[in-house]
């Protein structure tokens, strides 16, 4: 038997030659993007500057960060603002998703996309537009419901913690809908019909099927919605500074905005907001993962069943309505509106004669507007551009390559999610304030804070599609006499294409409206969009910030437009 | 034209020992002969087809494709799939879905060591997707194409280089039952006109019968039995044979005397048996015998004496329209047979069982 079984430690079939540099050159990329600025802030946490570029190990950051009495009621902020805006987002988003999906309410059709409209909306401008809502001196609510009633005083106030949940929860109502209306799809509607055919009703078989089928999804979707609260930086920042309400985030921002910047004390509040948002996303893949055990997809196709609701499909009806046009379409009309005016003023007949393109002509003169339109633009398209050539590279050596310890790579690409985005400003401060090169203070500073966060998302694109390609199409490729290189053009790029350019345009949306790293990193020159707006708002020029923020989702809706053009057109069906 | 020679094929298993998906095995394809590996899954052949295409690199033992070396452990030779003369057809059929027919079948001419020219790939492109009835189909997006049309196109793709080898993994496993009967007809069809060396993969034992010149059936990794159909069907060798390949009786029993001219004498829990044996089994060996359903005779009245015949009871009675399906409750044993569908027997009904003793074979029992 001549068979010196050679050791080989796997199987690389379709694998190039020089394939062992790749995976570490992207490796090594991985680590210098997601764990290096980590390390950084652990460090830089641990220390303190005794004298000018002198540093010594302490624990005194620590002390500063959590010691204090007023530590705690910054913790018990940020615990209400997430829990309440956890909560209320995934009970609007499962009513929505719900009648949507399951009743029969009217016209339920054209609700699915008008409820992840609001995804369109930065979040500095979803706060902006909430605050000319529902602003206790100015708001137009508060001043339509004051007169309406005669009130003596105002109805609502947004700078409190009930108006910070109210104002971030409406932004994360499209994420808790499309995530719910996906557990909802997916239910097989033979296990609902097996209850009411085992004699339960349909209240039973509500409460005892349905809503038990749906635990584990609810649960995973409250985690990451109180998790991506306590990260987010929007509401803090513009509602919740003002209204002198902090939160953890806001916390790590003033103390780098303090005179001098106490970094010590903001890393170690970093490193704290940092394993808290690990420890979620850690429950949340695992809480996904258990979820499987519930999987109802059969891969069958069915028609989820639909609920008859009778008469109170017209509740429902009333429900998306008010829904739609209190929640989604005001905060629009309101920034369209303003946006036209010299200064704020609620709509009247005398307002109607004051509009005019005062703050467009005003913009169209105004140099730091061009410049930041520009680094936004720039910023968007570079990362969008790196971050998907980086991870269809790894995606491809995690899914293709069948190389050993190519998990390691996937790892690191996952690493960013649990990032968020103040404590990666951050550790980037920490990072190249004492860099060699002197990027900081320059946009590609940003551009590495944005290819590193978004380096997930792209990974989800890349992966997503290098998946659904049957391996059976490259190798009919092969077999066909076409070389590696033959291959990847003729078959396996194309074939990829439509996934790779769904996920530039999503990274290229996120990180136009990009806020919470950037208002860390972006200063002067480097200075994006939704920076200037709030620098803008701060110093009280609403109306003109009313007119960037048209712009800036005309930007968007045009990025979109041409999103649905280029899936709609090179999409396969498979 | 192909000539595998100890082919031995193993696949790491996390840390454990390599799991040995191919374990030694060797066989010729003589050149335009239909020569099929039949098996369970998880027995290797789909392995040993990858191997010879080039997709897996065997880990010991040698292929040749074309009198031409293509794959050798010993000297380290590893022709890439691109560079080996091949034809193959997928499971899946991988057609590509953004290109057109005509795209699919031209694919393999624009990626060829040797550049044709324009008019050359539209001729042969033609000629391929005429040979499988395409012709009307070129400007189509390979998508558009029914599961038929698509297990054709496949074929014309991998004839159109015009392969010294031709590899089927299974092409017709996806098709419906009706569909696929006619594609077992039209795919021998080609083959003999082109008289293409053709090596076919599949678990299904009526494809298997119904073309091939040879079949190799495999069982974990190796070749149990090799030979024409008939004489896999009816000279299997071993148990797992006898299984596989149709559904069988089986009765256990032991030899008690060798009648010579290969036939013996077995005693089994339901008497006395005369049947073939295979070369090698003596007096008191255990065997199995086996008998296939539709050698059985049925009586319902009790035969002159005769040599193999059994007295039972009607166990169980279906009629399928072609046969009558019958299970024989015998002492200890049960029968399947099948019989004609003119037969009327209920459950209980005495009956007799003929064993003709030509269509017995005792095999041994492990």
């Amino acid at each position: 038997m001549a068979t010196a079984a050679i050791p080989r430690t796997g199987k690389m079939t379709l694998s190039l030659d020089p394939a062992l540099l790749i995976p570490v050159v992207g490796a090594g990329i991985l680590v210098y993007l997601a764990v290096l600025p980590l390390l950084m802030l652990f460090v830089g946490s641990f220390q303190a500057e005794v004298a000018p570029r002198e540093f010594v190990y302490t624990l005194k950051n620590y002390h500063a960060a959590y010691a204090s009495e007023y530590t705690y009621s910054t913790f018990l902020n940020s615990l209400i603002f997430a829990s309440g805006s956890a909560g209320l987002g995934f009970i609007l988003g499962t009513m929505l998703a719900w009648l949507t999906e399951r009743t029969n309410t009217p016209l339920r059709g054209i609700f699915v996309p008008l409820a992840v409209v609001p995804l369109i909306l930065p979040g500095v401008l979803e706060s902006i537009a909430w605050i000319f809502l529902l602003s206790p001196k100015f708001g137009y609510l508060n001043v339509w419901l004051t007169n309406l009633f005669g009130l003596k005083s105002p109805p609502f106030n947004v700078f409190s913690l009930p108006g910070m949940i109210w104002v971030h929860s409406v932004g994360q109502v499209p994420l808790a809908f499309l995530l719910m209306v996906a557990a909802f799809k997916s239910m097989d509607p033979s296990l609902e019909e097996s209850a009411m055919m085992s004699g339960a009703n349909t209240w039973q078989t509500f409460r005892r099927v349905t809503l038990r089928l749906l635990m584990p999804t609810a649960g995973s979707v409250l985690l990451i919605l109180f998790v991506r609260t306590l990260e987010s930086f929007e509401t803090p920042a513009l509602i919740g500074i003002p209204a002198r309400i902090y939160v953890y985030t806001s916390e790590i921002y003033l103390a780098f905005n303090e005179y001098p910047p106490d970094y010590g004390r903001g890393g170690a509040l970093a490193v704290g907001l940092l394993l808290l948002s690990a420890v979620g996303v850690w429950l949340y893949t695992r809480a996904t993962k258990e979820g499987k055990k519930f999987q109802t997809v059969t891969g069958k196709a069915f028609r989820p069943r639909q609920f008859d609701l009778g008469g109170w499909r017209w509740v429902g009806f009333g429900f998306l309505t008010g829904y739609f046009i209190f929640v989604v379409l005001l905060p629009f009309l309101v920034l369209f509106w303003a946006s036209f005016l010299p200064f704020f003023a609620a709509p009247s007949w005398d307002a109607v004669q004051k509009l005019s393109l005062d703050n467009y002509r005003y913009l169209n003169g105004f140099r730091p507007f061009w410049d930041a339109l520009q680094n936004s633009i720039l910023l968007a398209t570079l990362t969008a551009t790196v971050a998907m050539v980086l991870t269809s590279l790894v995606a491809w050596i995690v899914y293709k390559s069948r190389l050993p310890g190519a998990w390691i790579l996937d790892f690191l690409a996952f690493v960013p999610i649990t990032i968020p985005g103040i404590v990666m400003g951050m550790a980037l401060i920490l990072l190249y304030v004492a860099f060699p090169i002197p990027i900081y203070g320059t946009i590609w500073v940003l551009l590495i804070a944005y290819v590193t966060r978004f380096i997930p998302y792209g990974m989800r694109a890349a992966s997503g599609s290098i998946l659904q390609i049957h391996s059976e199409l490259e190798e009919a490729a092969s077999a066909s006499g076409a070389s590696w290189w033959e291959t990847f053009k003729r078959v396996t790029l194309p074939l990829l294409r439509p996934g790779l350019v769904a996920g530039w345009i999503y990274i290229c949306i996120v990180s136009f409206r990009e806020f919470s790293t950037s208002v860390l990193l972006a200063t002067g020159e480097s200075r994006v969009l939704s920076i200037l707006l709030f620098t803008m708002f701060e110093q009280g020029q609403v109306t003109v910030v009313a007119a960037i923020g048209v712009l800036m989702i005309a930007t968007l809706l045009s990025i979109v437009a041409v999103f649905y053009k280029f899936t709609g057109k090179i999409g396969i069906q498979t | 034209m192909i000539e595998i020679k100890s082919l031995v094929k193993i696949y790491q298993d996390g840390d454990n020992a390599g799991v040995k998906a191919v374990n030694d095995i060797s066989f010729n394809v003589e050149e335009g002969r239909f020569y099929t590996l039949l098996g369970p899954s998880g027995c290797g052949k789909t392995t040993t087809l990858r191997c010879i295409a080039g997709l897996e690199k065997a880990n010991g033992g040698e292929i040749l494709v074309a009198g031409k070396k293509v794959f050798s452990a010993l000297d380290g030779t590893f022709v890439p799939a691109y560079r080996r003369p091949i034809g193959m057809v997928f499971q899946s059929y991988a057609i590509w879905p953004h290109m057109t027919v005509f795209e699919n079948v031209a694919f393999p001419l624009r990626v060829g060591k040797q550049r044709l020219s324009n008019a050359e790939i539209q001729k042969k492109v033609s000629t391929a997707l005429e040979q499988v009835e395409l012709s009307d189909y070129g400007e189509r997006m390979a998508t558009q194409l029914s599961g038929g049309q698509q297990q054709r196109l496949a074929l014309a793709r991998a004839l159109v280089r015009e392969p010294q080898v031709l590899l089927l993994d299974e092409p017709l496993s996806n098709l419906d039952a009706k569909l696929r009967e006619r594609m077992r007809f039209e795919l021998r069809e080609l083959q003999r006109r082109l008289r293409i060396t053709t090596l076919y993969v599949t678990h299904d034992q009526v494809e298997a019968l119904s073309m091939s010149n040879i079949i190799a059936v495999m069982n974990s990794g190796v070749i149990v039995q090799e030979g024409p159909p008939r004489d896999i069907y009816l000279q299997p060798k071993t148990k797992f044979v006898a299984n596989f390949i149709g559904s069988t009786n089986q009765m256990t029993g032991q030899v008690t005397k060798l009648e010579g001219n290969g036939t013996a004498t077995v005693h089994t829990d339901d008497g006395e048996i005369c049947c073939g044996i295979l070369d090698g089994l003596i007096a008191g060996s255990r065997v199995v015998v086996v008998v296939r359903p539709e050698s059985i005779n049925l009586h319902t009245q009790q035969p002159p004496i005769g040599s193999n015949v059994i007295e039972g009871k009607i166990g169980a009675a279906m009629f399928l329209g072609e046969y009558v399906d019958c299970t024989v409750e015998l002492g200890k044993n049960v029968l399947q047979t099948h019989q004609r569908y003119t037969l009327q027997v209920r459950r209980g009904d005495p009956v007799w069982v003929e064993l003709p003793a030509g269509e017995c074979m005792a095999l041994p029992a492990e």
